[in-house]
């Protein structure tokens, strides 16, 4: 079973039906499952911080919510994640590809890479860093320790987890 | 009329309805004029209403109404083709267009200068988009609520704002009870 697939599988498992995605070439895999499983309403959104914007919404409506994004669109995201899904005590998990790691062809990418587990230290979101293929065990238990926790969880996951790409 | 007295209008139309308000002024206004626990009140996050207010209509079964703003709608700009391609029958966008950043001063929007919202989101695909002078707002939300087919209000009123205190009430209290009261219509 491919990687992909288990992140979807891991998802669904734990009832995850609302799923906003912008994409990265690194999780193009997980998207297009995602748009076919039954189980999750997929809405695309233009931009990180209006994601999730969606998926604060979604909750309150009685949804389990993610978002799959690029590490590059942290920035965008900080006054986001500060006053409303944090304020408001809200959880969600964040599977991010973490561009800009050994293997990177982009230059420009490391610029971002290098301000990640800063920028999510500094706004002390539990973090996850899958390094090798089967770090994708954790996905089930990082999603259900999400919603019991009501915080937004980053799994961030490098070009090594997904063997070079 | 400006926002508070369009607010006026509208209050006896959607006090009984989920309604997420954008942040500052907006919020304030409602949540001194009308406060109810099916009343969702950003204190942060410029931006974002629209989007929360699709993210709820998408999840549940019963009306929301979010209340934008014009400079809100322009600093999250691609929420629009957002909403035209998932739409939510359930779905009001009410965006009060006064021309102005009214919470932060009254400086001119492009709104209120050769950018028409109404015709920003028709080009983005939205199907039902009603422009309306200020006075009308109640009309057409009447209509819009009665109606079965999602809804985006431009209302164009003037710039001006009322004093008004700020939400004391906290964030996670605000979610609670506006959580509890979608899960209970919605039973
Ligand atoms: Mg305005």
């Amino acid at each position: 079973m491919s990687i992909s697939q288990k992140i979807v599988d891991g998802l669904v498992e734990h009832k995850v039906n609302f799923v906003t995605t912008v994409p990265c070439k690194q999780l193009a895999g997980v998207i297009e499952i995602i748009d076919k499983t039954p189980e999750v309403l997929h809405v695309p959104s233009n931009k990180e911080d209006e994601g999730m914007g969606l998926c604060a919404g979604a909750w309150m409506g009685g949804m389990r919510p993610c978002i799959i994004m690029q590490n590059t669109a942290l920035g965008v995201t900080v006054n986001t994640l500060a006053t409303l899904i944090q304020f408001y005590q809200m959880p969600l998990p964040m599977i991010i590809s973490y561009r800009g790691e050994l293997g990177e062809r982009v230059a420009c990418q490391v610029e971002m890479a290098v301000h990640t587990k800063a920028l999510l230290d500094q706004l002390h979101i539990q973090t996850y860093h899958f390094h090798k293929p089967d770090d994708v065990e954790e996905i089930g238990a990082i999603i259900k320790h999400t919603f019991m926790s009501r915080k937004p969880t980053a799994i961030l996951t490098d070009s090594n987890f997904w063997g070079g790409y | 009329m400006i926002r508070s007295e369009v607010f006026k209008t509208l209050i006896p139309l959607i006090s009984d309805q989920l309604v997420v308000c954008n942040i500052g002024l907006p919020s304030q206004e409602l949540h001194m004029m009308d406060d109810q626990p099916s009343n969702f009140y950003m204190l942060g996050t410029m931006g974002l209403a629209s989007s929360i207010g699709l993210g709820l209509a998408l999840a549940q079964k019963q009306k929301v109404i979010a209340i934008d703003g014009d400079g809100s709608v322009l600093t999250n700009l691609g929420t629009l083709p957002t909403i035209a391609n998932n739409p939510a029958s359930n779905f009001i966008l009410l965006i009060i267009d006064n021309g102005s950043y009214g919470s932060t001063g009254d400086q001119p929007t492009y709104a209120g200068r050769k950018t028409s919202l109404a015709r920003v989101a028709e080009a983005c695909g939205c199907d039902n988009v009603i422009e309306c002078k200020a006075e009308d707002t109640a009309k057409v939300m009447e209509a819009a609520l009665k109606g079965d087919q999602m809804t985006i209000i431009v209302c164009k009123c003037k710039s001006g704002n009322v004093p008004v205190p700020v939400i004391e009430m906290d964030a996670p209290v605000i979610k609670h009870r506006f959580m509890q009261e979608v899960k209970r219509r919605n039973a």
